[in-house]
């Protein structure tokens, strides 16, 4: 059942009926009897005998004709309408068109036509796959179209959205790994621990945490955070802060940071935790083009 | 002077020159965001002169502070002089002046600061809403009730359109506002989804209709006849046009959503009523056109009539390019692109900005008793600047919206888009440059229009014309 045509009470659809064929016909009426002559009225170049402000009169010329006839062909095109497209109420049009079949339709022909060449890709492993140009090229184009608006037209990503091009993966770089990613999506998820952690151990731990990527830190600080860190984050980052793939939590030695590797920022990150989505494309692509997708970003690192 | 003997000018002129100011201002923004679009770095990086705020400062600027302003000017003048009578209700006239004027500063002050509802063209928080619903209200009475005293038997044609759009946009302003209040700054509206924006934009195109249509219509009814010395063409006429245009408008505002939520029955009804909107509307182009004729020489040398008859032809240009763009299969081209934006702007700086600005060079020498304005010539240095800036800016987004519909529908031979959008946005650059130019020259006219106002109204003693007592 399309819910375009579902009303809450059928009141509304002879409402909806009603108010329409009142307003056409009332137009219609209105120009057919304005357009004849009344006894009484001033004849056609006379003022109609009516005077404000001094000098402000009107003639009482007849409707040009070519107007009327324009007026008259587009009620004519309207009640041509909506007889054959849906629009009053309920009724569905003699031609049964809806945007959704249209999309539908469009859809289906867009599939015939394009789905046996995706799917000639998608028999093809991506570790070969990335040796056909013509298919690196396509999927440069879905990534272009579908995932640029996020990672950035170079996949370079940008803050809160990963790098594709680099060799630093959060759940894995492997082609199955980047498949499932862009099918299935992903939620990272990092806590919150201002309430645990306080100003003081939020601090230390970002001192630490800096540290790790080879950045400025307060080595006091640092030595102090070494021991909240292996308290409440190695269980996801690791005990060496390499990170957890499994788990999508990051390495932290490498100094690539998702969110900012500045201290403010850091900071940030652990006081408030992060949450990171990558929306599932399962139902929208579908597999044979998830996989040119995870044909191309893999192309991206190993060239 | 409050006596019964003299027209109230007091509150026509302060709304005149404040067309002339709030023309400037509104415009001005509209450069500056048009210049943000070709050189981003403009807004500094910083959120008040972010392109998305500022954007709603110009659009309410241009449309309720500068139209808004020329409508009360105009037809606070139009409805005395047809009528012969003094404003109704005493001091309620100078408050719709100083509330109307309170609004737009409260709009200047909370949109750079990110205050807003998100709904277009009523992006005002809660209690300014309030605000202009008073005000509103007042303007009705003041309106209304100068009709009711006037001693003329009939109403003019004039007062039928300004009177159409001042109950109207009451009906569309409560009706879209219905919002429910969380804090003084913020609301939510209490529409839900696919509902909040049929209701929308049922205020957004009939804010078009009866804000920038039926009101200017009833701008147009007076001075054209008036500039031109000549009858209107034709009574019959302007009686069809008028219920036809007024009844017709209401249907309009779903082609806003083509292939959206909407239910498509509610699409069909936008655009087959959006078609049948072409006649009615160009009834008035009609009127005012023909009305100069046995006069056309007066072209040659009056520039403020070339004012008003150019505004008639973008007008009409604007009235056909709407019901054609709310085609669907048109519509699927040009939605979303900035071919909308030069047919708003057609319609705002060709039919609204000019015929406003021929009305203003009209009254200013009659509010303040002067023979004529300070420089005709001058006159005619706006004119072509704002003829040739508007051309300018219709143009090129002519050409960058039907650039942009071809170019984000372009499909390779695997079925997948040609561009990404960032490559349209790219091949912009150019058009928004002449839309800067264009927008910029536009705005040039308006500084040489308040020279022309200042040195016309300096030294000048306004005088409240008097009353004539025969009727």
């Amino acid at each position: 059942m399309n819910s375009d045509f579902v009303f809450s009470s059928d009141f509304w659809n002879w409402w909806i009926i009603g108010l329409t064929l009142a307003n056409i016909f009332g137009c219609w009426w209105l120009i057919s009897w304005s357009s004849k002559k009344r006894p009484g009225e001033a004849a056609v170049g006379d003022v109609t005998g009516h005077k404000w402000d001094e000098n402000l009169e009107e003639y009482n010329n007849p409707l040009p004709r070519w107007w009327l006839w324009l007026f008259y062909i587009t009620l004519v095109f309207a009640l041509g309408y909506l007889t054959l497209y849906p629009g009053l109420g309920k009724v569905r049009g003699v031609l049964g068109w809806t945007q959704q079949n249209q999309y539908q339709e469009e859809m289906a022909a867009a599939e015939k036509t394009y789905g046996p060449l995706f799917a000639r890709y998608a028999a093809t492993p991506i570790p070969q796959l990335i040796n056909d140009p013509s298919a690196v090229k396509v999927g440069q184009r879905l990534f272009v179209n579908y995932c640029a608006s996020c990672h950035g037209s170079d996949a370079g990503g940008g803050p809160g959205f990963p790098n594709l091009s680099d060799q630093d993966w959060l759940y894995g770089g492997d082609p199955a790994t980047i498949q499932a990613s862009i099918l299935d999506g992903r939620n990272g998820a990092m806590p919150a621990w201002q309430a645990v952690l306080n100003d003081k151990g939020v601090d230390e731990v970002a001192n630490y945490v800096l540290q790790l990527g080879g950045r400025d830190a307060d080595a006091t600080k640092a030595e102090a955070g070494k021991q909240l860190f292996a308290t409440y984050c190695a269980a996801c980052h690791g005990a060496d802060g390499k990170g957890n793939q499994a788990l999508g939590a990051p390495n932290l030695t490498d100094d690539i940071w998702l969110y900012g590797g500045s201290p403010g920022v850091i900071r940030q990150t652990i006081a408030n935790g992060r949450n990171g989505r990558m929306p599932a494309h399962r139902d929208f692509l579908g597999e044979d083009k998830a996989h040119l997708l995870a044909a191309y970003i893999y192309s991206l690192s190993n060239k | 002077m409050d006596s019964q003997t003299t027209y109230n000018y007091k509150v026509v002129r302060q709304f005149t020159v404040m067309t002339v100011v709030w023309g400037i201002v509104g415009m001005l923004v509209g450069v500056i965001i048009a210049a943000e679009l070709v050189w981003p770095d403009l807004s500094m990086n910083l959120p008040w002169f972010h392109f998305g705020r500022l954007r709603p400062l110009h659009t309410n600027a241009v449309i309720f502070a500068f139209g808004g302003s020329a409508l009360f000017a105009t037809s606070y003048y139009v409805v005395q002089r047809t009528c012969q009578a003094r404003l109704f209700g005493g001091g309620l006239a100078a408050f719709t002046f100083w509330g109307w004027t309170l609004i737009i500063l409260l709009a200047a002050i909370s949109f750079p600061l990110g205050i807003t509802t998100s709904k277009e063209y009523a992006e005002l928080e809660w209690p300014i809403d309030i605000l202009i619903t008073v005000v509103w209200v007042a303007y009705a009475i003041v309106f209304f009730g100068t009709i009711m005293k006037r001693r003329v038997k009939h109403i003019y044609v004039a007062n039928w359109f300004y009177g159409a759009f001042i109950l109207t946009i009451a009906v569309l302003h409560v009706v879209n506002s219905a919002e429910l209040p969380v804090t003084w700054t913020k609301s939510y509206s209490v529409y839900p989804g696919a509902i909040d924006a049929m209701v929308q934009w049922w205020y957004g195109h009939n804010a078009v209709g009866f804000f920038l249509t039926a009101g200017f219509l009833g701008m147009m009814y007076y001075f054209v006849p008036k500039q031109a010395g000549r009858p209107v063409y034709s009574y019959r006429l302007s009686v069809v046009h008028f219920w036809a245009l007024i009844s017709t408008y209401m249907w309009a505002g779903p082609h806003h959503l083509h292939y959206t939520a909407l239910p498509v029955w509610a699409q069909s009804l936008g655009m087959v009523f959006s078609l049948i909107l072409l006649a009615p509307s160009w009834g008035g182009m009609i009127n005012g056109i023909m009305t100069l004729s046995g006069a056309w020489h007066k072209l040659r040398t009056d520039p403020i009539l070339k004012f008003l008859i150019v505004s008639l032809s973008f007008y009409g240009m604007s009235t056909f390019e709407g019901p054609m763009m709310s085609i669907k299969t048109v519509n699927a081209l040009s939605h979303y692109t900035d071919w909308t934006i030069g047919h708003v702007h057609s319609g705002a700086l060709g039919w609204v900005a000019m015929v406003s600005i021929g009305s203003v060079y009209f009254l200013i020498p009659k509010l303040f008793d002067r023979e004529q304005m300070y420089s005709i010539r001058l006159i005619d240095w706006h004119f072509w600047m704002s003829t040739i800036g508007v051309v300018l800016y219709i143009v090129s987004m002519w050409i960058a919206g039907v650039m942009q519909g071809l170019m984000w529908r372009a499909i390779n031979d695997d079925g997948t888009l040609t561009y990404s959008f960032v490559e349209s946005l790219e091949r912009m650059y150019p058009f928004y440059f002449v839309r800067f130019l264009g927008g910029a020259l536009f705005l040039a006219g308006m500084l040489v229009m308040a020279y022309n106002v200042v040195k016309t109204v300096s030294g000048a003693r306004p005088v409240d014309a008097p009353i004539p007592q025969t009727a």
